[in-house]
């Protein structure tokens, strides 16, 4: 279980993170929605260790993340699917997904196959510059490259983010058959219809604070969370 | 104008080019990775030639050489923890500017240690041994610089491009941030792109000095510019492009020379950088731009 408390982030005085604390119990798929700049991407980054927290504590298990490097941190079995999908433009589909097993020194094969089959287009298009696939296809990729590196839990930054609606279907799709597999998922989004549908439990982050927490069921069916992230309020 | 003078410049220009390589793969992989121009390699490579001077006092050429190739490694990646680590995130520019600090640290250090007076540099006897076909004699080192030099950056771009560290080498010139979350040390990819350039330049340096017989505290500026336009000339970043360049410019040099217009030759380089600049700012052999959002 990932266990977040009281995490602050500031960067040069302003406060992008408050106060947020929740919890990723093992094998479930949690959420984070809020709109933009509420401080949900500082919070992946710190917890993968590319931004220092300023106060808090994240705890994996029970072993505390806080102050760790990222290749410690990612050796523990947690990865992330940066906002923005970030492919290795001038790599090839299946140098990207080996890099993302870079940390590893067993047989790749197994997990290639695995991916393959999760992501039949990456097969396809394994010997293509990552740099020259569609938006939804490097999302797959990303997907597929942080697969590689056998992890316990994934955090996805804003999967959805800029894919047409039929490809977000898609990538939905795949993260939960990613977590029927076995792997927890943490799943920052702006797209609250969509995450909160799949979503285990789920955090409303607005200006770096948890606001509101839930079943995903119960956020969806929430009047507050209607009018202010689903557009749809009974009005 | 003879036959055999025309060969023996073409000699000279390759081995002049082959060195030059040398030192503009260090430029062009310190570029690729920090985005910065290291100002101080070709005072590294200076610095070099001052090593050899000294072990080569006591020690016999076949220390020497690993001597000297580890020393200027050592100050390489000294110079980088020192001067350009404690950077990382400020803006690139003051990276650059602390690069041209340690250039003229570099010289004004080795001016004050070993004196503004060009020391003579080892005449080590396995690379002058002197070749003579008819009219055109050759030292050895003359023939082993450019042989050497296609060797290294052949060895080079295979590393970069097939091996499991080059893999992670070209992540980090693309994306520090999601390299990291790879789990690459990014720290430790930089080491590594000091560590080849400083052994590149120490190797460079061997070669350049031995045809040129003197070491001085500036040998390394007009030099170390000179190679900084061969990897510009050959698109910035990359490799083979580096060595390209450097044969361009070397050759290119040693042709004015010969034409008795050596005073231009200099002159001649940088009008060469304006004229790619102006023509094909992304060099020879520059960064195609393949991005898709």
């Amino acid at each position: 279980m990932l266990e977040v408390r009281n995490l602050k982030i500031n960067y040069g005085g302003i406060e992008a993170v408050r106060d947020i604390s929740f919890d990723v119990p093992d094998a479930k798929i949690v959420t984070l929605v809020g709109a933009n700049g509420a401080g949900k991407s500082s919070t992946l980054r710190s917890i993968i260790g590319l931004v220092k927290s300023s106060g808090g504590t994240v705890k994996w298990g029970k072993e505390v993340l806080n102050g760790k490097k990222t290749d410690e941190i990612v050796k523990n079995g947690i990865t992330l699917v940066p906002e923005g999908r970030h492919v290795f433009p001038d790599q090839t589909v299946l140098e990207n997904l080996k890099i993302g097993a870079y940390l590893r020194k067993d047989s790749l094969e197994e997990d290639l196959e695995r991916v393959y089959k999760l992501f039949p287009r990456l097969k396809e298009r394994s010997w293509q510059l990552a740099g020259t696939l569609s938006g939804g296809e490097q999302q797959m990729l990303a997907v597929g490259r942080a697969l590689m590196a056998n992890p316990s839990i994934i955090m996805m930054d804003e999967p959805s983010l800029g894919l047409a609606p039929i490809v977000v279907q898609d990538i939905f799709k795949i993260i939960k058959k990613v977590n029927k597999a076995g792997t927890t998922v943490l799943l920052v989004e702006q797209n609250a219809n969509m995450a909160l549908r799949i979503a285990d439990y789920a955090y409303v982050i607005e200006n770096g604070r948890v606001t509101m927490q839930g079943t995903g069921k119960e956020l969806l069916s929430n009047e507050d969370v209607k009018r202010a992230y689903l557009g749809t309020s009974a009005g | 104008m003879t036959l055999s003078y025309l060969v023996q410049q073409l000699l000279n220009g390759l081995s002049l080019g082959g060195a030059y390589a040398m030192i503009a793969i260090g430029y062009t992989m310190v570029y690729g990775i920090l985005r910065m121009i290291n100002f101080a390699h070709g005072d590294e490579f200076m610095v070099a030639g001052y090593f050899m001077v000294y072990a080569i006092a006591v020690f016999p050429w076949f220390v020497s050489v690993p001597l000297v190739i580890g020393g200027t490694v050592l100050m390489s990646v000294l110079i980088e923890k020192t001067a350009y680590k404690p950077l990382r995130n400020a803006p690139r520019m003051s990276v650059m500017i602390s690069a041209i600090g340690v250039s003229y640290f570099l010289q004004n250090l080795a001016n004050y240690l070993f004196t503004a007076m060009p020391q003579s540099y080892p005449q080590i006897s396995v690379l002058k041994y002197v070749y003579t076909f008819g009219d055109v004699s050759v030292s050895r080192v003359t023939l082993l610089a450019p042989i050497l030099t296609l060797v290294l950056a052949f060895l080079l771009v295979m590393f970069v491009n097939h091996s499991k560290l080059g893999m992670a080498m070209r992540a980090c010139s693309k994306d520090q941030d999601t390299a990291r979350i790879m789990g690459i040390r990014v720290d430790n990819i930089i080491t590594m792109t000091f560590v080849i350039g400083g052994a590149l330049a120490a190797i460079g340096s061997i070669l350049y000095f031995t045809d040129r017989n003197t070491v001085q505290p500036y040998s390394g500026s007009l030099p170390g510019l000179k190679c900084f336009v061969a990897a510009v000339i050959g698109g910035i970043g990359n490799i083979p492009g580096a060595v390209v360049g450097g044969f361009i410019v070397g050759i290119c040099q040693i042709i004015i020379t010969a034409a008795g217009y050596s005073v231009f030759s200099d002159a001649f380089t940088f009008l060469l950088l304006i004229i790619i600049l102006i023509g094909r700012p992304s060099g020879l052999f520059g960064e195609k731009a393949v991005e898709k959002v």
